[in-house]
């Protein structure tokens, strides 16, 4: 059993949760994932690790409520206990010989984005940070990307921060400004990371992606985590998550994430009406 | 006197029709009655042929007469002897190609039914004896077993019962491998896996989950925590495609996902959070034990149509006759001699069908099966909306890719002696499929067995 010992919300619909994991804590590295189950019955889901702290053996996940489980996790509180939680899954971020780049996050991506660009600015590294949102409301995280970066840049698709506008606008137009990276990070929806990579690729910029397709295992078994990149499959629980963005079939990787959509929404019909002690009519 | 019937006790099985429609055990298991009259078959022949086709070694002869003589907890005993599996191995072995081949009954008529009598030994002692296990005081020495599959749980309850400390760590939330997420509830209830763990846990031995070691821990590191010896029995890895058009379509599935998602994670259950595609018309490709488990979970799942889409022809294929024949009981299609080509997806990027070639059978191969050739012009599309791949796995590469002393073939098996499981590094020995490539449960456990004998050895030597 895997305790929660601090719960923030982040906004509405985010929470934060650091969860006491000593083996994982220990390994973790950004860019890893773990695996958890709430209980018994839950199914298996994988978290990116947003920090991590090996001195008190705790791992953070950040997590937006969009599923039955999310949801659920979402009512679980400080003191609580969640059955499972394994890792640290998936490949580590590799940084060596990096000078400048620039981190983006879109949206929940933010929080997965974070530990790298800690993890770079920890490094000596220069970092642009570019975190997009949809309105001023749902921000998170300001304070702390502020404290990992150069230079922090957030726009909102509404405008409704003062700042309108796409992620890739943003690095469209630093790029064009003659700043020069020696990588690009991009972490959020499928749709944006395949922007940005489109942005980055006449400058022929290196693009890593951390990519989120479904998984039931996530340990190098199941295969239902394998996604096309440079015309090969690839298994993103062990291959990945980050691969190199230029080479990434997203178009397949969003078909496959609606796989189960309809499941999904049934999914959380059942949890609503157990919320609320409804029966099924 | 001997029951020299030539024939053995039929074993009680639900009607194809009914069972089709659930996930209850196929098999219902011996009586009493039924037990006694077949162990009576038994010629209790001195050379005991058939101990020499099992690779755990059970004292066959003398389990059998001990339920002939209707001592129904002795002869469970005697089987626990050798395997710490009994329920596992008298449902899924293929007795038909070890002991029971061997059986001198089997000259004339057929052998006796070894592996009914052995399930119905363990099924009885499980159902009406509440047993304690002595511990074996401890030597002191510590063992790490990675992985709780069969190899694991046969290495594990070898080493326990001769004083080792012994700690199986898993990677899953639950422990079995591949009894708890591949073999479906119908051939294998995932309640008697649970009570033959739980007697080792019993006889002491640790169980730890959620640890991927490899990730969470390394091999290296295992030592440094103070283990003497170190087996790894990490099975099968990932999932093999075909590397034909269409594979990364919505709808299909390795056989390890849709098995998984049913066994492990119990999506054939209504209220399962984990999710499954319920398909109308579904092709497995594939010959194997694998591909027959998923037909038919398929098949129970409510499917209309469901096809098994194989090369060679059913004698080559390397499924367990008795798999093959309760498959098409069950109404399950087998095309043979047909090769998918490529996956057909509508606009969406759903499967709405699978391309196959007829093929005919050549010349042997390296394998000594006759190697299929397609024929020409002869593609044709059969209408599915899923398409289940079963021909294999590939080793899992978390634990060679983090311990680089580890030595490893070109397709990424662990290289193991035979006889002994030592690998290239000292202290550390491995077994089952993480060595051999997909194999059976009874090979995977015979591995284990041999290991610990050897991590026995190799930890008194050091002394």
């Amino acid at each position: 059993m895997y305790k929660i010992v601090r719960k923030e919300v982040l906004n509405p619909q985010v929470k934060l949760f650091e969860i006491e994991a000593p083996y994982v804590a220990r390994k973790a590295e950004p860019g890893q994932f773990i695996i958890l189950r709430i209980d018994e019955d839950g199914e298996r889901v994988p978290f990116t690790i947003a920090d991590y702290d090996r001195e008190k053996g705790t791992v953070t996940i950040i997590f937006q409520e969009v599923g039955a489980t999310t949801i659920r996790l979402g009512q679980m509180n400080e003191g609580d206990y969640l059955a499972d939680f394994a890792g640290p899954l998936g490949v580590a971020s590799h940084f060596e010989g990096v000078k400048k780049a620039a981190v983006i996050g879109g949206g929940l991506g933010v929080a997965i984005a974070y530990p790298q660009a800690k993890k770079l600015h920890g490094m000596g590294v220069e970092v642009d940070f570019i975190a997009g949102f949809r309105n001023k409301d749902i921000i998170i995280l300001e304070k702390e990307m502020a404290a990992v970066s150069d230079r922090l840049f957030i726009t909102t698709d509404d405008g409704s921060n003062g700042n309108k506008g796409f992620v890739s606008d943003v690095l469209k137009k630093l790029l064009d400004e003659g700043n020069k990276y020696d990588v690009v990070i991009a972490i959020g929806p499928p749709i944006m990371m395949k922007v940005v990579s489109e942005v980055t690729r006449p400058y022929g910029i290196k693009t890593i992606v951390s990519l989120n397709p479904i998984m039931v295992d996530g340990t190098g078994m199941c295969g239902g985590c394998r996604v096309t990149v440079g015309g090969k499959i690839k298994f993103a629980c062990v291959d990945g998550p980050d691969f190199d963005g230029h080479q990434v079939d997203f178009d397949e990787l969003i078909r496959r994430l609606s796989l189960y959509k309809k499941d999904e929404q049934a999914s959380i019909e059942r949890h609503k009406c157990r919320l609320e002690g409804r029966t099924n009519a | 006197m001997p029951n020299m019937s030539l024939k053995k006790v039929p074993m009680p099985e639900q009607d194809p029709n009914v069972r089709n429609k659930n996930f209850e055990e196929v098999a219902l298991g011996y009586t009493e009655e039924m037990a006694i009259e077949e162990a009576k078959r038994c010629l209790n022949c001195k050379h005991k042929p058939c101990v020499s086709g099992c690779p755990v070694n059970v004292q066959i002869p003398e389990f059998i007469s001990l339920i002939a003589q209707g001592k129904f907890e002795e002869a469970y005993d005697k089987i626990l002897e050798t395997n710490s599996l009994p329920a596992v191995c008298g449902r899924v072995c293929p007795q038909e190609t070890q002991c029971e081949q061997k059986c001198v009954r089997g000259i004339k008529g057929e052998p006796v039914a070894i592996g009914r009598l052995e399930r119905f030994a363990a099924d009885w002692a499980i159902k009406n004896s509440e047993r304690t296990f002595e511990k074996v005081p401890s030597n002191g020495k510590k063992v790490a077993i990675i992985g709780s599959g069969p190899a694991g749980l046969s290495c594990a309850g070898d080493l326990v019962k001769l004083g080792y400390e012994v700690t199986i760590f898993e990677a899953f939330h639950l422990a079995g491998g591949v009894l708890v997420y591949g073999i479906p509830e119908f051939r294998l209830p995932k309640s008697l896996v649970q009570k033959e763990i739980n007697v080792l846990l019993k006889q002491g031995v640790k169980i730890h989950t959620n640890m991927v070691i490899g990730k969470v821990l390394t091999i290296d590191e295992l030592f440094e925590e103070g283990f003497d010896a170190v087996f790894i029995g990490s099975g099968a890895g990932l999932p093999s495609f075909m590397n034909i058009p269409g594979e990364n379509l919505n709808g299909v599935y390795s056989a390890n996902e849709f098995l998984t998602r049913i066994n492990l994670m119990k999506a054939y259950k209504k209220d399962a959070e984990t999710p499954i595609m319920r398909g109308n018309s579904i092709a497995v490709v594939g010959g194997g034990n694998v591909a027959m488990d998923a037909a038919r979970c398929a098949k129970r799942l409510g499917a209309e149509t469901v096809y098994i889409i194989y090369r060679r022809s059913e004698a080559e294929m390397p499924a367990r006759l008795e798999e093959i024949h309760h498959a098409k009981e069950e109404g399950i299609i087998f095309k043979l001699l047909t090769n998918p080509t490529r996956i057909l997806g509508d606009d969406k990027g759903w499967v709405k069908g699978i391309e196959c070639v007829d093929m005919e059978l050549g010349e042997p191969d390296a394998s000594g099966r006759r190697r299929p050739i397609a024929k020409e012009g002869s593609e044709h599309v059969i209408d599915v909306d899923t398409v289940i791949i079963a021909i294999g796995t590939s080793p899992n590469p978390l634990i060679r890719s983090t311990t680089p002393d580890l030595a490893t073939n070109k397709w990424g098996c662990i290289v193991a002696d035979e006889q002994t499981g030592q690998t290239s590094k000292e202290g550390v020995f491995a077994g089952g499929d993480a060595v051999t490539g997909a194999a059976t449960v009874i090979l995977a456990m015979g591995a284990g067995k041999k290991a610990a004998k050897a991590i026995d050895e190799y930890i008194k030597s050091k002394k």
